[in-house]
């Protein structure tokens, strides 16, 4: 068998909206092989998975606090990919973000203020982009590659925070836990609704979703980041800087990542430890793409995901299974996203039989 | 043996994997694909070659393992980005991810458990040489796999019609594709190859470096093989210069910590990422020479016309 | 050498209703030609005839949709270029099959038997091509050879084959005229020793001159079939266009005016490995002048728009100047609002992104310069669709622009559409300065004269134009003054009237007048 593509002339609206949904239900066929392979029944199994978690209010609110990291990131990440910068390191920035925002409540603990919270807010942002200003600088400057720079930074950040949760901001009081002290009440993101635990990330991640919508659908600054995507060249054309928009999309990201850092921290974990990601920035790529690089569609994207972790931990009680399927489900779904994609610019066509080969000897 | 040989031991095992990674990576590379999945193809291989000795007793089945693991990942990534032309940058963050994943998955009964260790070929008389003997002939191996793979692609690439082939298609996959080279099925045996090699790579830390299982325990290595491409300019026996050099790197981290230097150990494990990063930073800075060796058609797509 | 029996006149390739379609457009239908023994056949015929395809059929790297091709009397399938050279067959590719990063003997020896060692290919490449006049040197890496050159590497590839055909496609478009004379002389050698020539070009001059039979396309069809030598160029341009095409009018010109663009002693570095270095060059365009510059590609062509339009400034502010202005650091927006105006040579990814719609595409070349009828907003800079998509639509009405919808992405127009709408988003601004590099390069004909038209029009309403262009038919329709450049260096401006084809072909290999003396000794 052979598979052949045939480039269609305009791009297919309709493979464009249907792809995701498409790469969904492949995950979800793939997903269920793999349950039964585990020996569970995979109706039941997928039910607990995906459906269970949205049957209860506090469970949404925790679908909302996972989302809201996923969303801020990816919404962030979705200017760089389409400019064509490739920062992947999104998570060192989530932690930078975080322990720049944790100086107040952390080292400052005595100052209690109504503008502690925002504050906080600003320093996680500038945190992360100043994080998100290494790889930039390195690209932008020197022509070194992002993709390898920014990750290679996630290991140092990881290892950073680690390093300050064991030794100069450990808790005095704590046992000697590798954990700060709890955030005082004037540090902590307030919920946004009184039946549930959301807390405001979630309305930033709304925020930052519509504001990225708005720039990239109407203004000349959107223009410019597409253009650039493309080529380089035309931009360069139109008079745009390709340096300019490295620095503009890594810093934007950047502090969409420590936003996220920080208002997870302050909302949700509300101290510092060794880990306070599970693994957020990577998973925030897949969410990128399954929305599309649109950031309305990040939004659903980011509930998706958020739900393959409520759905990990769920069957993890329910079927007594540990959570690694977690991963590989999102790592099919990137697989599946990535290969519908194919359908918006090509006709696929399956060769049963190569008609070619049978005659292949025919001069001879 | 003295201390010197001892800790030149240890830097050879840990820079063994990063030199098979690398080199495989170098030949995909050369075909103008840029495939971001080794340190998912590397945690496969590791998790599968440690599964395959725990069940059969056999490291060197493990090793095989290891290899057709990589391989097979690898070729989820082929038929992605070479059959449906999918972004070649996103395709391979997606078999990372998948990778670690999957071998966290397969894996997780195995944690804990002690392995294997893969035993030493010694040879007769060389072995007996001072200092060089016990280093070079008193190994593994997959190190000794990883010095002829080296030598064997820079014979290939530089010596043989199938290399020539497989550069040009790296440099123009449409100047190869009119003169009836088939492009696809190059990059395919390339990037399979690049598996392959990623996989024992992975063999070698489940089976040689710690011979156990643990999630993700190829932390990062398989990035770092990434840089060792750039850092070698493409060229294969930079490979071993730049792996060795990591290899050095992770090494005095060790020391260092162990002799208790005043230096919290994180900064010190943070070393061979902050290296890399630099080492990257030099390479890049001279913009003409990448520009002259980076193979030309590197993660560009290509669809024939029929 | 033919099958036993047949009459000795008997064609060495036939090709019977031989079709190609791609989707639902056939880019060859039901095509009929036979080349005999022994002649230079030519293949005539518009950008977009069929001409490409057709032969990449020939030569296996495309499949045909139906017909059949006969070889020497016997019906063949040829599905790859290795079984079309097995056959006898090989190729010169326009644009060039070669590999920049492998040395002369590495290019040879893939398309050679694998058996070879590589040391003996690149012995048989160097006398091979020293008999045929076309000297090599095996080592050497093709990223440092001139385009004469790589053509020559092309052509001794297929000659080692030892082919009883050889393709050529448009090989002259590259070449100064004395190169194509060199050419020419070693094809009447290959058609001396019985081989026969397939010449596909759509230059009649040349066709007429080493041609003994020609075959004409048009839309994939075969229009004409003919002795060249009996026909006049004009009865071989309507077989080829299907009409008599509009004749570029030049008459009228203005005098000269002030000095509008002006170069003083540029000089610029090259960027790249691969890029040529830009040498004093001093050049002025008066309002009123179309300034041609001629040259082989890759002579600094592209080097010298991105200096002018600003893409890539300069150090010094006054070696170049737009209305008496120095603006050598300036950008190319800044420059636009100076009232210059840019049409790069590639279409796509340069002078237009193929993927965004026609409307983007004038907002990609307009932004600042119509800043207040296309934004909105203030600091928001919110795209104003309504105005950019109405101007848009001007455009493509004032030229002419076939287009399938409202406004298609750029990629979907056909060259030539495209490039009448990227001059025509210059135009309708009515730049006061237009640089223009390659106007028309794989334009069809009615539009390349509908552009040429618009240049010498805007030229004549007293607006300075600079076009940078290969092809010397185009550089005599428009040009009031003519340059050459040559590795970097530019010649001295003559007016129009002054010059001949020979005595550009000269200038091209670097003779300049003015320091002749130096630059003679060094071309040879």
């Amino acid at each position: 068998m052979r598979i052949e593509l045939e480039r269609r002339p305009d791009v297919s609206k309709l493979f464009s909206i249907l792809s995701p949904f498409i790469a969904l239900g492949l995950t979800l066929v793939f997903g269920g092989i793999m349950f039964m392979l585990l020996g569970k029944d995979p109706l039941s199994a997928l039910y607990s998975f995906f459906i269970e978690p949205l049957t209860e209010v506090w469970s949404l609110h925790e679908l909302a606090i996972k989302a809201a990291p996923l969303i801020l990131i990816a919404v962030g990440l979705s200017v760089c990919y389409r400019s064509n910068n490739w920062n992947i390191g999104a998570e060192g920035q989530f932690i930078m973000g975080a322990i720049a925002g944790s100086i107040l409540p952390v080292v400052f603990y005595e100052w209690q203020s109504p503008l502690v919270l925002p504050l906080m807010m600003l320093l996680g942002m500038m945190g992360g982009a100043l994080f998100a200003a290494i790889p930039a600088f390195l690209k932008a400057h020197l022509n070194t590659n992002e993709i390898l720079t920014s990750l290679m930074l996630v290991y140092v950040a990881q290892l950073f925070l680690d390093w300050l949760v064991r030794g100069a901001w450990r808790n005095p009081g704590g046992m000697n836990f590798p954990e700060t002290r709890t955030f005082d009440a004037t540090a902590i993101l307030p919920e946004m609704i009184a039946s549930g635990r959301a807390h405001w990330g979630f309305g930033f991640a709304i925020l930052a979703a519509i504001l990225i919508w708005f720039m990239m659908r109407y203004t000349l600054k959107g223009f410019e980041i597409t253009v650039l995507g493309q080529s380089e060249r035309a931009g360069r054309f139109a008079g745009f800087s390709s340096r300019k928009m490295i620095w503009f999309s890594m810093l934007l990201s950047g502090a969409l990542a420590g936003l996220a850092g920080i208002a997870e921290v302050s909302g949700a974990i509300q101290q510092l430890r060794p880990v306070i990601s599970p693994g957020y920035g990577f998973t925030a790529i897949i969410v990128a793409f399954l929305g599309r690089l649109n950031p309305l569609g990040i939004v659903v994207a980011g509930l998706v995901l958020a739900l393959t972790y409520l759905g990990g931990e769920a069957v993890q009680v329910s079927l007594q299974i540990s959570d690694k399927p977690i991963r590989v489900f999102q790592g099919l779904l990137l697989f599946f996203v990535l290969s519908c994609d194919t359908l918006i610019h090509y006709k696929i066509r399956m060769m049963w039989f190569d008609l070619t080969d049978t005659t292949a000897d025919g001069v001879r | 043996m003295g201390i010197f040989e001892a800790i030149l031991l240890t830097v050879i095992t840990a820079a063994t994997p990063l030199v098979l990674a690398a080199i495989g990576e170098l030949v995909t590379e050369r075909s103008g694909v840029l495939n971001l999945g080794v340190e998912g193809m590397m945690v496969m291989g590791a998790a599968c070659a440690f599964i395959a000795t725990q069940q059969t007793g056999s490291p060197y089945v493990g090793i095989l393992a290891g290899i057709a693991s990589g391989a097979l990942f690898s070729l989820l990534f082929g038929f992605l980005t070479l059959t449906l032309v999918a972004n070649q940058v996103a395709t391979g963050l997606a078999l990372t991810i998948l990778g670690l994943g999957v071998s966290g998955m397969i894996g997780e009964s195995y944690v804990g458990q002690s392995g294997i260790k893969l035993p030493q070929i010694v040879f007769p008389i060389l072995s007996d040489i001072p200092f060089l003997g016990p280093l070079l002939f008193r190994q593994d191996l997959i190190f000794y796999l990883s010095i002829a793979l080296v030598a064997g692609v820079h014979w290939f690439l530089f010596r043989s019609r199938a290399g020539l082939k497989l550069r040009s298609v790296g440099d123009s996959h449409s100047s190869a594709h009119a003169l009836g080279i088939n492009v696809i099925r190059t990059r395919y045996l390339a990037v399979m190859f690049g598996g392959a090699c990623a996989g024992l790579a992975g063999a070698q830390l489940s089976l040689v470096y710690t011979p156990q299982w643990a999630e993700n325990m190829s932390a990062g290595r398989g990035w770092i093989a990434l840089a060792l491409v750039v850092f070698a300019s493409w060229r294969p026996w930079r490979i071993v210069a730049g792996g060795y050099l990591f290899g050095a790197v992770s090494i005095s981290q060790l020391y260092a910590q162990a002799f208790g230097i005043g230096i919290p150990s994180q900064f010190l494990s943070a070393l061979p990422y902050l290296a890399t990063i630099v080492v990257l930073i030099l390479i890049s800075h001279n913009r003409r020479m990448t520009l002259i060796n980076t193979p030309a058609a590197l993660g560009k797509a290509f669809v024939p016309d029929r | 050498m033919s099958a036993e029996g047949e009459p000795a006149n008997s064609p060495l390739l036939a090709v019977g209703q031989l079709t190609k379609l791609f989707g639902t457009f056939a880019a060859c239908d039901g095509i009929n030609l036979d080349i005999r023994p022994g002649e230079i056949h030519a293949l005539l015929g518009e950008n977009g005839a069929g001409k490409s395809t057709l032969v990449k059929m020939l030569f296996g790297v495309l499949a045909p949709t139906s017909g059949e091709i006969i070889w020497q009397g016997q019906a063949v399938r040829i599905n790859s270029p290795s079984t079309a050279r097995k056959l006898g067959i090989g190729m010169v590719f326009q644009h060039f099959s070669l590999f920049e990063a492998l040395t002369v003997a590495e290019n040879i020896a893939l398309s050679m038997n694998p058996g070879v060692s590589l040391s003996r290919i690149a012995k048989e490449a160097s006398d091979l091509s020293h008999a045929y006049g076309l000297p090599l040197d095996p080592n050497a890496h093709v990223a440092d050879l001139s385009v004469g050159e790589r053509q020559r590497i092309e052509i001794v590839r297929a000659l080692l084959q030892n082919p009883k055909l050889i393709i050529l496609d448009e090989p002259t478009s590259v070449l100064t005229p004395q190169e194509a004379d060199r050419l020419f002389e070693t094809l009447n050698k290959l058609k001396a020793e019985g081989r026969s020539v397939l010449y596909i070009s759509h230059r009649l001059e040349e066709v007429q001159r080493i041609c003994d039979r020609a075959t004409v396309l048009r839309h994939g069809k075969v229009t004409g079939a003919c002795d060249p030598r009996k026909e006049t160029p004009s009865s071989l341009a309507r077989m080829m266009v299907g009409s008599d095409v509009a004749h570029v009018s030049a008459e009228g010109t203005s005098a000269k005016g002030a000095v509008k663009l002006e170069a003083r002693h540029l000089s610029a570095s090259a960027r790249t490995p691969f890029a040529v270095s830009l040498k004093n060059i001093c050049l002025k365009v008066h309002a009123g002048e179309v300034l041609a510059i001629a040259g082989v590609a890759g002579n600094g062509q592209g080097e010298l728009f991105d200096a002018l339009s600003g893409e890539y400034p300069v150090a010094n502010d006054d070696v170049i100047l737009i209305a008496d202005k120095p603006v050598g650091t300036r950008g190319i927006n800044a420059r636009r609002l100076m009232g210059a105006g840019f049409v790069p040579e590639e279409r796509h990814g340069h002078a237009a992104v193929s993927a965004l719609s026609l409307s983007d595409n004038l907002v990609l070349a307009r932004s600042q310069s119509d800043r207040r009828a296309f934004l909105g907003g203030g600091v928001l800079g919110l795209i104003r669709q309504d105005a950019v998509k109405m101007a848009a639509k001007r455009i493509s009405e004032a030229m002419d622009v076939r287009k399938s919808g409202e406004n298609p992405p750029a990629g979907s127009l056909s060259g030539g559409n495209l490039q009448k709408f990227i001059v025509g988003r210059e135009l309708d601004r009515q730049p006061t300065v237009l640089i223009v590099n390659q106007p028309t390069w794989g334009v069809d004909a009615g539009a390349a004269s509908r552009i040429r038209q618009a240049l010498v029009d805007l030229a004549k309403s007293g607006s300075a134009v600079l076009v940078i262009s290969q092809d010397l038919d185009e550089i005599f329709e428009v040009a009031t003054e003519i340059a050459v450049i040559s590795e970097g260096r530019l010649s001295d401006i003559y007016p129009a009237s002054d010059l001949s084809r020979e005595k550009i072909g000269l200038l091209m290999g670097g003779m300049y007048g003015k320091t002749g003396t130096a630059e003679t000794a060094h071309a040879h």
